[in-house]
């Protein structure tokens, strides 16, 4: 694809039943009731000139340069603002408006610098454009007299400036930033003559304002005013290619625009079906790692971790690390082997390393991170519905009419859909906005900003949720508020009665279990009835009852009870019969970019592809005929299991691609261990992480700019990644896989990612219609895809459950073991922030630590009081476990007794304080429940000191000198 | 009580009605002389607005100032009908009677285009001003 701008309708598509017919410049165009003349004009090939009108955002009428003439009508109305009528007849080319045009047009210039040819928009700037279109000759007012010329750069935020002298005051930035973000960072300070954009109030410069940096405003600037620094460095990109974002499970499709093999912007693509145009901090600006000094491009070997690398030849570590893993099998049987697929690579990528650890290995030792993060929704999704995915597509939320978001921070943690969700509960169009109920220990953003307000927010205690869905549940059921058509036409009824004669018992009640769980009982008991029947005031001429959609993220998954809240989660869509229409349903926020498509690609150590048990003799001889080898039926390890397994000595082999687990998983000691205890390690990274400290064979691996595959999002929709680069390291990271593949003798000979995306849908019913060439053509498709969905599947359990019957399972309240006590009376619990990514890997590597450049531990004043600290001290956590140290920040955003801090960062290792408790049905640890004490202290601990020093120790690279 | 828990009871005196915004910025600025930017942050906290959009609309008001100004105020009008009867010339001797002690400010038209030039002292307007009465007008306000 070249490089030319998408279109731009200028106004919002309209969705209307009736359709009008206009004329224009003798063109007729039919468009549906409401469509502004602009747009509609646009439809039929043309193109009125315009400055402030943008598709995304609502009609503004300010630039006056979108005039038109309409026969009978008296004037020249702005045509943007200007609804299409039957039977109009428009001209948007008159003397008249030439004049006019041209007359606006020399106000702007005469207060704008004539510096085009230097400029770092030329012939990228919708003002140089739109002068020529109106015939602009010349500037009858001169230059001289006041003007802004002068005004300074606001160079503060990382990754774009801010020109005022460049701005023409149309205020689409600050229209993008409310309507699009939904953060209202902006505005225009002043008037008249004076007006200005401004970040935030006078003092304020973008960093320091409100301002998230998602682009929307620098996306939105017709001029250079906002603009990237790569741009202004690089200059204008040549050619475009439509990709997929490599952070969050939200899935935003990007156009990568590109001067040769130098990638210079990422452009949210507005024909995204999952971002409609809009991104965000990480993925418009944060890609700066993948060029990043860290980044190792030679693979590496050593004999034993105490000494420092040796880069050699691909063949030699290849051969290296296949010796060492036939040895081992030799010696200790296949079973001492394993691997951890990534849910940072492709799907065909996470196809093949499975494939490798069954097929190669001759084991089930398989896992993938979403062991930590969202093994529990597998389970219980699959366990009441049929299926381990979330049931709707990301529009879905424009149909809303309640959401309830439990252990889940969309604003940090997938912000571009988080946007999404604030423009469904702002009010629209005389639309009332949505209403909201926040389950959380913390105050997220969605709480309460800037015109957003959750109707409740139940401040629970950590580890309480089955407690509280229950008591919700008990509501519902003993209020009548239950939904039982759909119950009795949908679900296992003899099974619903069970349910429901326990959560009506008097022991789940809100008021009994206020005690554990601290949410008032009132505020619970009114979130359940707004959840379920509206609340009070619930009048809508179309439904009985509104549509309430649930979306929860790891806050409900990483817990002793995870599969039984999702369990819970689905009960409460099934009673209330929120399942199987636009706007309602049960949608896991999942964490990294393809964890859905890791989980759908057999990554579990039970599951093959599609997620078939492998005890499944018939879904075992499928892929043994087409492999070609005998695989083992017995489930494999699981990450906890692997690691018990190597410090007891019977596990000694592991190959992990993309994940760092010694810094993501829990107690890191004993994953530190583990690994040390191992024979041959194998790290397959863009950088010598954590684990790599560990390792005996580095693998360099290539970004997801340097390869073609799939990503699948949190809606189950397949996205296609495109390579933009050449990998630095020489090799996709497919590539890599096949080639340790055939070092131990396997003969595999795909040539391309496509080939590998026909074999998963040969072997996978809900993949059966997934093909590159299939996506290239679709965009993107939601599994299943089969003869059944050709196109794909936005909403799931249409007209009934895939697993026949809906399933409702009695969730028992079980206390985690995990308790507070005289020594730890605090409750740690863990999270992200919207400028980093996991463990940091990438983002630590980019100008996003701008904004976040360690890890800080929020504690509640009274708590903070109660120890002497204030915000910026030195704290030591300590739990059980282990302690470390980081800076505190107090803060009411937490409740007393509640202390939280991310995990981003190395010399932090949050996850030294972690404990072991896990999920009773998956292993996903608790990483949101751990009791700690807090501490003034002077710095870091001895373990971190400790540390810092192995850490360097183990990335010594030898150089040939020293040799 | 402090600035910043009056600020809250003005917030909380308006917060149930419709557009809140202006009659509290009202308040606040007559109560404290300004809304400055500590002001706004609090207000925009106070209704749920971001601190930008709030400052969008102090900054859009001549009336509502950032920094407390305790000098007296002259409001001089300075629009085509005072012009045309002469207030341009009168504009020196007033600024020079104000010096440091009174503030001159420019509006344009205060509705008494007839009997110009005019000024306003507080709510008290005064018309048909030539130099010695403007300049004794500064000089006693």
């Amino acid at each position: 694809m070249g490089y030319e701008p998408q279109a731009d309708f200028g106004t919002p598509e309209v969705v209307s039943e009736s359709m009008v017919t206009l004329t224009i410049d003798g063109r007729q165009v039919s468009v549906p009731a409401g469509t502004s003349v602009m747009r509609a004009a646009a439809e039929c090939g043309g193109s009125i000139p315009k400055l402030c009108a943008s598709d995304n955002i609502a009609a503004f009428g300010s630039c006056r340069l979108c005039l038109v003439e309409v026969e009978g009508r008296r004037g020249t109305p702005a045509s943007c603002t200007t609804p299409a009528a039957q039977g109009m007849v428009v001209h948007t080319q008159t003397p008249r408006l030439q004049k006019l045009r041209k007359g606006v047009m020399e106000l702007y210039i005469s207060d704008h610098p004539l510096d085009c040819l230097t400029c770092s928009a030329n012939n990228d700037c919708e003002l140089q454009d739109q002068a020529a279109a109106v015939g602009l000759r010349d500037v009858r007012y001169g230059y001289e007299g006041a003007n802004h010329l002068g005004l300074a750069t606001d160079s503060s935020n990382p990754y774009f400036d801010f020109d005022p002298s460049k701005c023409i005051a149309c205020s689409r930035c600050v229209r993008a930033c409310d309507e699009v973000q939904g953060t209202f960072a902006l505005t225009i300070e002043g008037k008249g003559f004076a007006s200005k954009v401004s970040a935030g109030q006078a003092t304020d410069d973008f960093l320091s304002s409100e301002c998230v940096s998602c682009g929307a405003c620098v996306q939105a600037c017709p001029t250079a005013t906002l603009q990237e620094k790569a741009v202004k460095e690089i200059g204008k990109p040549e050619r475009s290619v439509i990709t997929t974002c490599a952070y969050c499970g939200v899935g935003c499709t990007f156009r990568a625009e590109m001067r040769g093999e130098q990638l210079v912007r990422m452009v949210p693509w507005k024909d995204g079906k999952a971002n409609r145009g809009h991104s965000c901090v990480k993925g418009r600006f944060a890609w700066g790692y993948a060029n990043h000094q860290d980044r190792i491009t030679s693979p590496m070997i050593r004999d034993s971790i105490e000494q420092p690398w040796r880069e050699v030849s691909w063949e030699e570590a290849l051969s290296f690390a296949a010796t060492r893993l036939q040895s081992i099998k030799a010696e200790y049987g296949a079973r001492a082997l394993g691997g951890i697929t990534s849910s940072r690579c492709t799907n065909e990528e996470t196809f093949l390393v499975q494939k490798l650890v069954r097929a190669g290995f001759g084991t089930n030792n398989v896992d993938t991170c979403a062991r930590v993060c969202h093994s529990p929704t597998g389970y219980g999704l699959k366990t009441t519905f049929g299926t381990s995915a979330g049931t709707q597509d990301f529009d879905s939320v424009e149909q809303s009419d309640v959401m309830l978001v439990i252990g889940a921070n969309p604003t940090d943690a997938h912000p571009v859909f988080a946007s999404r969700m604030k423009r469904r509960l702002r009010p629209q169009n005389g639309k009332p906005g949505a209403k909201l109920i926040v389950i959380d220990p913390r105050r997220i953003d969605l709480v309460r900003s800037p015109h957003i307000e959750a109707a409740y927010h139940l401040p629970l205690q950590p580890g309480t949720n089955v407690a509280v869905l229950t008591a919700m549940a008990h509501v519902i059921v003993t209020e009548g508020l239950a939904d039982e058509a759909f119950i009795r036409e949908r679900c296992d009824w003899d099974e619903y009665q069970d349910w429901a004669r326990f959560v009506a018992d008097e022991r789940h009640s809100p008021e009994v279990l206020e005690a554990v769980t601290r949410v008032p009982a009132a505020d619970l008991r009114a979130a359940a009835r707004l959840y379920a029947s509206g609340g009070p005031g619930w009048a809508s001429a179309q439904r009985e009852r509104p549509n309430s959609a649930i979306y929860y993220g790891l806050g409900v998954t990483e817990h002793s009870q995870g599969s039984s809240t999702v369990m819970a989660i689905a009960n409460l869509a099934m009673a209330t019969g929120n399942l199987g229409r636009p706007g309602v349903g049960v949608n896991p926020l999942r964490g990294q970019n393809n964890v859905q498509g890791a989980c759908d690609m057999g990554s579990f150590p039970h599951e093959l592809p599609g997620y078939r048990h492998i005890s499944d003799g018939a879904t075992r001889a499928l892929f043994e005929a087409d492999w070609g080898v005998e695989l083992d039926p017995e489930p494999g390890l699981r990450i906890p299991n692997m690691l018990d397994a190597a410090l007891d000595g019977s596990f000694r082999a592991i190959y992990i691609q993309g994940e760092d687990i010694l810094q993501s998983d829990p107690n890191t000691h004993h994953v530190a261990a583990g690994l040390k205890a191992m024979d041959c390690v194998i790290v397959h990274d863009l950088f010598l992480n954590e684990t790599a400290n560990y390792a005996h064979v580095f693998l360099p691996g290539s970004t997801f700019l340097e390869k073609t595959g799939t990503f699948t999002n949190a809606e189950r929709r397949i996205q296609m990644v495109r390579k933009v680069m050449e990998p630095a390291n020489g090799y996709e990271d497919w590539q890599v896989t096949q080639a340790l593949a055939n070092a131990m003798g396997l003969q595999w000979h795909y040539t391309d990612a496509a080939q590998i995306m026909d074999e998963v849908a040969r072997l996978t019913p809900s993949f059966a219609g997934v093909s590159h060439a299939a996506l290239d053509k679709a965009g993107s498709l939601q599994w299943p895809v089969n003869s059944a969905a050709p196109d794909g599947s936005p909403i799931m359990h249409v007209d009934g459950f895939v697993r026949g019957k809906g399933k409702f399972v009695v969730t028992d309240y079980v206390p985690t073991d995990e308790k507070t006590g005289p020594r730890f009376p605090l409750l740690l619990t863990t999270g992200r922030i919207l400028s980093h990514y996991n463990v940091g890997a990438q983002t630590r590597r980019t100008a996003n630590t701008a904004w976040h450049s360690e890890d800080l531990l929020e504690i509640h004043p009274t708590d903070a009081e109660n120890r002497g600290l204030k915000s910026g001290d030195w704290v030591r956590l300590a739990s059980r476990t282990g302690e470390t140290t980081l800076r505190a920040e107090v803060t009411t955003r937490v409740a007393p007794g509640v202390v939280y801090t991310t995990f981003h960062h190395p010399e932090t290792q949050a996850n030294v304080v972690t404990t072991e408790f896990s999920d009773w049905a998956t292993n996903c640890p608790e990483y949101k429940v751990t009791a700690v004490q807090i501490s003034p202290s002077n710095g870091p601990t001895v373990w971190q000191e400790d540390y810092a020093a192995q850490a360097a120790q183990s990335r010594r690279i030898a150089t040939e000198a020293a040799e | 009580m402090n600035n910043s828990a009056r600020i809250d009871q003005i917030i909380a005196t308006h917060a149930g009605r419709e557009g809140p915004l202006l009659p509290i910025l009202h308040d606040v600025q007559k109560e404290f002389g300004c809304v400055d930017a500590e002001a706004e942050a609090q207000i925009a906290h106070g209704l749920n607005l971001s601190r930008a959009e709030v400052h969008g609309v102090v900054s859009f008001y001549h009336d509502f100032t950032a920094a407390a100004d305790p000098r007296a105020v002259v409001q001089i009008c300075r629009a085509e009908a005072c012009k045309a009867r002469g207030v341009e010339a009168l504009i020196g001797a007033a600024e020079a009677a104000a010096g440091g002690r009174v503030r001159i400010s420019t509006v344009y038209c205060l509705g008494l285009c007839s009997v110009g030039p005019n000024a306003r002292v507080g709510s008290d307007l005064h018309a048909r001003l030539d130099e010695a009465a403007l300049v004794k007008l500064v000089q006693s306000a």
